[in-house]
């Protein structure tokens, strides 16, 4: 047992996979921040189940699909009902008064996988997942819409090891709407001013120097990835169809191996790579 | 505080190693272990669950060895603090962990333990309550790497040392000035309210030590007492990191034996030594050695009580206490007790000196001065990168040749200024251009203009004593220092500011009342600070920027009026040119006081060996020991305690060797003994015939004194009795080893 994730060398390590179905409801009742095409379900099953698949086949994670919620439109979203780092996970208490229900059926997942779960009680917090960026050295918390100062505490209470530091998000729905970690010491960033901005802010912050990816799309620049024992250096990042100009720029890395994943449905409706899924490693059973 | 109540000192680390593996020796882990554990438990450092529970676990390995469901029943836990909120279900955790460690050492549990704790976030921060200027309450925290701030355990803002330019207080309102960010022209002044004036001040105090000893690479000179100023004239004193590094890794000794007492109320041996030494016979045996061997800790004494160090925070009854921390350090006094800057401070007495009572104070002044003359030594030794500051030096050196570890090293000089009290000496240094700030107390900041002329003042390090630097009082109202970036930037990565940095020098700054708004945070306070040009007042009060190399430059221009000759005969840098002049006050902690003087030069040891001793007269002393470090590999030295009258080490360096001289000058049985061991290291790709170049130093030597004996001893060392006659006798040990 390494303790406190075994350092920076581990980050990305990954054994499970929570998930969750998308309802039928997502087309019309998800949240969205801009108005614009529909939802072509069909196609965002489809995309969501290769998702799925290559967390699953392809690199040998244990996956627990949650089945979809008629009633919460926006259930696919995994990512924001709650923040697992090591052994402990913190139940959210979503931005959106319409997704604090999506905690439940996360918490049946996450008891069921032995984790230390710490619930957000407090009424006047508000935490989304989406905007909780750890880099295996620290957290970077969003203060959107969806996040408050309070739910950012309450992070930096559950989570006491690591520094937590507060990153103002304008202009953007999450703070990973525009970043994410693409490698042990990476942070891939968008080009928007919003991004750099958020950018310049965490660098600030932080005692440690990240590199940075600089990719042409901010929604681009949220990517996954993971460290698998067999594999190495994983990345999870949106095909070239969509984001030509970005893909360039993953497919510069040479170490990783390069997933291209098409997400063009959910993104209508804000939807990340990383919304779609809360990764969990599990050490060997003591 | 009365006479009559046994005082008490507890250990403190005052500056936590951000990386603790690099320690050399794990006695200084285990010490380092004994304050994170104390820390832990009380709260101060704060962590998980999961955390607690794998640290807690490695304490139990280091303190109990392997797991033994025999003799570790369900309670054995209970007995230890962990944490400060320890539940049932903790202590289940850190006995399951226990377990999995079955078979590590004590040793590697600590290191285990400090790999894990160094990670943490709030490792080595040093928390101050303050409000912002819309009293808030925030956190600030002082590290390593700047000021952190923090509001509700979240960081809202951090200003990493080199972009802090100033840092004052004034009653009980502490600033800083940060650089201008990007896009930003001015200065920027943010201050923060503290509860008094008192609470001001340490903050400001332990902002001043931290950027000294993380930052620079040698302490800055205490600001020269000016009449009628109210400025405090604090300065961070000891060694800093890189001195320590340095020093350290000269050590050249057996790792210290120590026990580990169990911070349970029972005492247990884990290495197999017999049981019930007492901890005063325990802590004996290596503050000595660890005092002159100038290790990666010094202890800190202070005989004056019947301290105990203190383990884990416990008392012997074993309930957790909250020890009182004196910090000596801290508060004017007693800095003249210290001994040395150090990566950890001990303090505790009674370790080996409870009969000195009277020579006490003189025992710690001796032990100043040798640590004075250490670190001046210290600050005139180059990195071990010669091709980088040779390419960096402006000031003409032909003389030198390649490699050019070159060391003057002028004590006798350093000498004269400290008896004359002396306290600062300016130095104009061409190679510096740039800034001075020049304080000047009541309150007034006045800022001398950047100028682009390449003149600056200098002042070289050669303060009197090392408690110098503590010339102030707790009253003083105001404060400033000016954190300087004298390290080399290369060494402890900089930020990005560099450029900015050039940039600004090249429009005149104005005087500014600055409302700034950093990202992320509302803690500013638009301060006013009375700046006005003040250039006339640069000559009396420079304070200096000094680059390593600058340091060097100075003191190799000092010198080389005196050295040029010496220098024509340096050959491939391997060269070290050491005048010492053992004055009075390095033995002073015996009757009668004066000894007389001894010379000892010793130049290159590849061109000539010249060892001059005079005669010492015979002192006769009541002196106990101080320390005496047994060479390993001397067999004529036996290993009989003696008292050693002065330790040096010198090292230079050239591309492909490394000598370091120790010198150490002993009184045993009556007779004075002066020992010169140079260890040249071979390192490099260079072509050096290890067996020839011993040859030739054997070769000169004798060339130089006929009547030498010599005989090699093993592991390549050569041991050369130089003289021997009836008071004195002077050693040349001669260590080469490849690297």
């Amino acid at each position: 047992m390494a303790g406190l994730g075994g350092g920076p060398a581990a980050f990305g390590r990954c054994t499970h996979a929570v998930v969750r179905a998308l309802p039928e409801s997502l087309c019309r009742q998800a949240l969205r921040s801009a108005a614009g095409p529909e939802v072509d379900f069909a196609r965002a099953e489809r995309e969501h189940q290769l998702y799925v698949g290559v967390l699953r086949g392809k690199l040998g994670l244990q996956v627990l699909e949650l089945p979809a919620d008629e009633s919460l439109p926006d259930c696919v979203f995994v990512e924001d009902a709650a923040v697992v780092c090591e052994e402990t996970a913190l139940l959210t208490r979503p931005g959106a008064p319409s997704r604090r229900k999506e905690v439940e059926a996360m918490k049946r997942a996450l008891e069921s996988l032995n984790l230390n779960i710490v619930e957000m009680v407090d009424e006047n917090a508000t935490l989304d997942g989406g905007d909780v960026l750890f880099t295996g050295r620290e957290f970077f918390v969003g203060l959107s819409r969806r996040t408050n100062q309070r739910g950012a505490e309450i992070l930096a209470d559950t989570f006491k090891d690591y520094a937590v530091s507060t990153v103002p998000v304008h202009d953007a729905l999450h703070l990973k709407s525009f970043c994410s970690m693409a490698g042990p010491n990476l942070i891939a960033i968008g080009s928007s001013e919003a991004a750099q901005k958020a950018l310049k802010t965490m660098q600030q912050m932080s005692d440690h120097r990240y590199d940075k990816l600089t990719v042409p799309d901010d929604a681009a620049a949220n990517c996954i990835y993971l460290n698998i024992p067999s594999k190495g250096h994983v990345l999870l990042h949106r095909a070239p169809e969509e984001y030509p100009e970005s893909a360039k720029v993953f497919e510069k890395l040479k170490d990783h191996m390069l997933i291209p994943i098409a997400n063009t449905e959910l993104e209508k409706v804000d939807g990340a790579l990383t919304c779609c899924s809360v990764l969990i490693n599990k050490s060997s059973e003591l | 505080m009365k006479r009559s109540l046994p005082w008490i000192f507890t250990f403190n680390v005052k500056f936590y190693p951000p990386d603790p593996s690099q320690l050399t020796e794990d006695i200084t882990r285990y010490f380092l272990c004994l304050q994170l554990r104390q820390d832990i438990a009380s709260g101060r450092l704060p962590c998980s669950f999961v955390t607690h529970a794998l640290l807690g676990s490695y304490t139990l390995q280091a303190e109990l060895g392997d797991h033994d469901p025999e003799e570790h029943r369900s309670d054995y836990i209970s007995e230890f603090q962990f944490a400060p909120n320890q539940t049932q279900e903790m202590e289940e955790k850190v006995a399951e962990l226990h377990k999995t460690h079955r078979g590590l050492t004590p040793a590697q549990a600590d290191s285990q333990f400090l790999e894990n704790a160094k990670r943490l976030s709030m490792y080595g921060v040093d928390l101050h309550h303050a409000k912002d200027s819309e009293g808030v309450d925030i956190m600030l925290g002082v590290c390593a790497n700047g000021l952190l701030i923090y509001k509700d355990r979240l960081r809202i803002n951090r200003f990493a040392w080199p972009k802090i330019l100033k840092i004052s207080y004034k009653r009980s309102n502490f600033y800083i000035k940060v650089r201008p960010a990007e896009l930003e022209q001015f200065e920027s002044t943010i201050g923060f309210k503290l509860p008094n004036h008192r609470a001001a001040k340490r903050l400001w105090k332990v902002c001043v030590e931290h950027h000294t000893f993380f930052r620079l690479v040698s302490p800055e000179q205490p600001p020269k007492a000016k009449f009628l100023t109210l400025g405090s004239k604090f300065r961070y004193s000891g060694r800093t990191q890189a001195q320590t590094r340095q020093a350290s890794n000269l050590i050249d000794r057996p790792a210290p034996y120590f026990e580990r007492t169990s911070s349970k109320r029972v005492s247990r041996s884990l290495d197999g030594a017999p049981m019930g030494i007492s901890d005063q016979s325990l802590l004996r045996d290596f503050p000595a050695t660890a005092r002159q061997a100038a290790g990666d800790k010094i202890l800190d004494l202070d005989a004056a009580g019947q301290a105990k160090l203190k383990e884990g925070g416990r008392e012997e009854d074993g309930s957790p206490v909250k020890t009182p921390q004196l910090e000596l350090t801290q508060d004017g006094k007693s800095n003249s007790l210290r001994v040395d800057g150090e990566n950890i401070y001990v303090r505790h007495s009674n370790l080996m000196l409870e009969d000195l009572d009277k020579t006490q104070d003189d025992l710690l002044k001796h032990q100043a001065s040798i640590s004075e003359l250490k670190r001046n030594f210290m600050e005139s030794t180059p990195e071990p990168r010669p091709n980088e500051w040779e390419k960096r030096r402006i000031t003409p050196l032909s003389l030198q040749t390649q490699g050019s570890s070159h060391e003057t090293l002028d004590i006798v000089e350093e000498k004269k200024q400290a008896e004359v009290g002396i306290e600062e000496t300016l130095v104009v240094d061409e190679t510096n251009k740039g800034k001075m700030q020049v304080a000047t107390g009541a309150g007034e900041t006045c800022k001398v203009e950047e100028h682009l002329s390449k003149k600056d003042s200098s002042s070289l390090p050669s303060d009197s004593s090392s408690s110098s630097s503590s010339s102030e009082s707790e009253d003083e109202e105001v404060g400033e220092y000016q954190p300087h970036h004298r390290a080399t930037e290369e060494v402890i990565r900089e930020e990005q500011e560099e450029e900015e940095d050039m940039k600004r020098k090249e429009h005149e700054e104005k005087i500014q009342h600055v409302e700034a708004t950093p990202e992320g945070s509302k803690l500013n306070v638009p301060v006013e600070h009375t700046q006005v040009k003040a250039e006339d007042l640069v000559q009396e009060n420079a304070v200096t920027i000094a680059t390593e190399e600058k340091n060097l430059s100075e003191e190799i221009k000092q010198d080389l009026g005196e050295e040029k000759e010496e220098e024509q005969l340096r050959l491939n840098g391997d060269v070290s040119h050491v005048d010492i002049d053992v004055a009075p006050q390095i033995i002073c902690c015996s009757e009668p006081p004066v000894v007389k003087t001894e010379m000892i030069t010793i130049s290159d040891a590849t061109q000539r060996t010249e060892i001059s001793t005079k005669e010492v007269p015979i002192v006769q002393t009541e002196t106990k020991t101080i320390t005496y470090e047994s060479p390993q590999l001397d067999s004529s030295a036996g290993g009989n305690a003696g008292v050693l009258l002065s330790a040096q080490t010198i090292t230079s360096e050239s591309i492909s060797t490394t000598t370091t001289t120790h010198i150490t000058k002993m009184v045993k049985g009556g007779v004075s003994e002066t020992r010169i061991e140079k260890r040249i290291v071979i390192t490099g790709d260079a072509d050096i015939d290890h067996d020839e170049a011993l040859a030739q130093a054997i070769k000169e030597a004798k060339e130089q004194h006929p009547d030498i004996k010599y005989f090699r001893g093993k592991n390549d060392t050569v041991i050369m009795i130089m003289k021997n006659c009836n008071h004195s006798k002077s050693s040349l040990l001669y260590r080469m080893h490849r690297a």
